[in-house]
């Protein structure tokens, strides 16, 4: 085992971020991050399916047989994300009525599939819900930090706490409509990945071309 | 030749191994903007040409003097007239009052001075706030900054409102010049006209001070509406009830950002830039093909409940920036397609947008602005298509 487990557990939070580097789940990064409450949830709910799914998957991997791993591997993973559903459903209703249907829409995030075929299927069931757990905060960091953008600039407040006082309560800050806007969080999520590789170079990926340059003769 | 001397002095100050090397593009920022740029090229290719980047950006900025003195004029006009009605109050009145200018809307002068006082504080905002990006990215990256900005902000600045708060002015540029041009790699990389993108960074993130009908003219509690809001709610036969006659339209005293109301201003521009052959043709004739036909497609299919379908062509060139941007954005060479037969099809997608975008759907009065990024953003891929027929059509020649 090349890895330790706290390397496991930290590695995806910068080093091998779901979203900042491999670029995976973004569509729900999207959708659910214009407000931090409803961000923590799917942050969580996310972390708990990923970690459990890569847990069972790794249970039973040389069970499965090679041709319907997928099959097998989706079956696990939305039996799972129904029982997030139902509990959010019966504690947090109102939550779950913003999250909508993105909650179901965790079946098809690519960071749980990615995890369960690139990770549980070849490691034992603790190790696999490790990496799980680890990979579900990676993306829940990230899912934080564009919400805390999005909700402090686009609507003055953080997890419903009014921080700056926005004009029409007659305040002073006039709230940046734009970052109320799914589209917004391309930009947010592109700005922190240029952050993040400006602060870790050996995260850039290699020029597919290199611009020649010819001596003149 | 006292300032040549001087940077002849100082430069080896700012060449590799100098003290200040770090600056060296703030250095030549400064010497290329006041002589010609003293690198030329003398190895192959050998095609040799006057115009290089410099004299194209200095000439579009010419190509924007007849809108500037329009457009400033007009926005004086605009707030003189309305200020009938009500007293004149702060620090732009101030000035006009202590220089006995007056808010006289008959006088030319005064319009001008006092659309001046809203124009000035916007455009040196953007150059300044601009400005430091560029120099910043510059610095960091090693590159030059070039003339580009000048034309990025002067732009910028005509298409603002004249109520645009400066806090704002500055984020749009900001926004512009980083996420629209800087972080592809700066000018003849931007995929998309940086100026628009402030533009529409602004009117998505701040709708209240950048649409509806209490921005245009710059008297506080007026409300002027754009031709486009009264054309999408009453029909264009009602805008000259509303004081818009197609001449004045066509001159410009009508309601609108600072620079973009003037359709004649904006012509001359064009023809300045066609004779330079700055702006290619090929590219307005697409925009105005794009935009007669399919106005004259939905005149003839007409719509009880829409009067905006019955807006004829004409009317559509003369209101809501459709000239401007015509003129200075759908022509930028960098953000437009590249090949030829791609300039036709690239400018008619733009020109069937607008309609498409001022008709069906009147909820954003933008369309001119939101169509030339639509086709920005297609610039590329046309460009593609059109090379692969090409290589396909000369696949086939030679059996």
């Amino acid at each position: 085992m090349a890895q330790t487990r706290r390397e496991m557990l930290i590695d995806p939070l910068v080093d091998n971020n779901p979203i900042t580097l491999q670029v995976l789940g973004i569509c729900s990064a999207l959708a659910v991050t214009s407000s931090l409450k409803v961000a923590f949830v799917m942050a969580i709910a996310v972390t708990l399916v990923t970690g459990f799914s890569s847990m069972f998957i790794s249970m039973i991997r040389s069970q499965i047989p090679g041709s319907i791993r997928i099959i097998v591997q989706m079956v696990i993973i939305a039996s799972l994300v129904i029982i997030v559903d139902q509990i959010l459903k019966a504690y947090a209703f109102e939550i779950s009525k913003t999250l909508s249907v993105f909650v179901g829409l965790i079946i098809t995030n690519c960071i749980v599939m990615g995890r369960a075929e690139a990770f549980a299927m070849k490691n034992p069931p603790v190790a696999s819900f490790i990496d799980g757990v680890g990979n579900g905060l990676g993306y829940g960091l990230i899912l934080m930090l564009v919400g805390v953008v999005r909700e402090l600039f686009g609507s003055g407040s953080l997890f419903g706490v009014t921080i700056l006082q926005t004009v029409n309560n007659g305040g002073w800050y006039v709230p940046n409509g734009l970052l109320l806007l799914p589209p917004s969080a391309f930009f947010v999520i592109g700005l922190l990945i240029w952050a993040f590789r400006s602060w870790k170079p050996e995260q850039v990926e290699e020029r597919e071309y290199k611009i020649q340059i010819v001596e003149a003769h | 030749m006292g300032l040549r001397s001087f940077f002849d002095r100082i430069e080896p100050n700012f060449v590799k191994g100098g003290k200040y090397e770090k600056l060296f593009p703030v250095y030549e920022m400064v010497e290329s903007f006041l002589y010609t740029p003293k690198t030329v090229t003398t190895a192959a290719p050998h095609a040799r040409s006057y115009i290089d980047m410099k004299r194209i950006m200095t000439y579009v900025v010419i190509a924007t003097i007849p809108c500037i003195i329009l457009g400033l004029y007009n926005v004086g006009l605009q707030a003189n007239f309305a200020l009938g009605n009500f007293d004149p109050s702060g620090w732009r009145a101030w000035i006009l009052s202590a220089f006995g200018i007056g808010f006289n809307p008959a006088n030319p002068l005064a319009n001008f001075l006092h659309g001046a006082l809203y124009f000035l504080p916007i455009y040196i905002t953007t150059l300044v706030v601009g400005g430091i990006w560029e120099v910043i990215f510059a610095t960091v990256r090693g590159h030059e900054v070039n003339e580009g900005f000048l034309v990025t902000s002067m732009l910028y600045a005509l298409i603002l409102p004249a109520t645009a708060p400066l806090w704002q002015v500055a984020l749009g540029i900001s926004f512009g010049v980083v996420i629209g041009k800087e972080v592809f790699g700066g000018t003849g990389k931007n995929f998309l006209n940086p100026a628009l993108t402030g533009r529409a960074f602004l009117y998505f993130a701040y709708p209240a001070q950048m649409s509806g009908d209490s921005i245009w003219v710059p008297v506080d509690g007026y409300s002027g509406a754009t031709a486009l809001s009264i054309g999408a709610s009453q029909g264009y036969q009602d805008l000259a009830a509303n004081g818009m006659t197609w001449a004045s339209s066509f001159i410009g005293t009508i309601p609108g950002s600072i620079g973009e109301t003037s359709t004649l201003a904006c012509l001359i521009g064009l023809a300045f830039l066609l004779i330079t052959k700055i702006a290619n043709w090929r590219l307005v004739v697409g925009c105005l093909g794009g935009m007669i036909g399919f106005s004259l497609l939905l005149n003839v299919v007409g719509s009880d409940s829409n009067p905006m379908f019955a807006m004829p062509w004409y009317w559509h060139l003369v209101i809501g920036g459709y000239a401007f941007g015509l003129v200075f954005m759908v022509t930028e060479p960098v953000s437009a397609s590249h090949t030829n037969v791609g300039r036709y099809i690239y400018g008619a997608l733009i020109g069937f947008m607008v309609v498409m975008i001022r008709v069906i759907n009147p909820a954003f009065p933008e369309g001119m602005m939101l169509a030339i990024l639509f086709g920005n953003v297609f610039a590329p891929l046309i460009d593609y298509f059109v090379v692969q027929a090409n290589i396909k059509r000369r696949a086939k020649r030679h059996v």
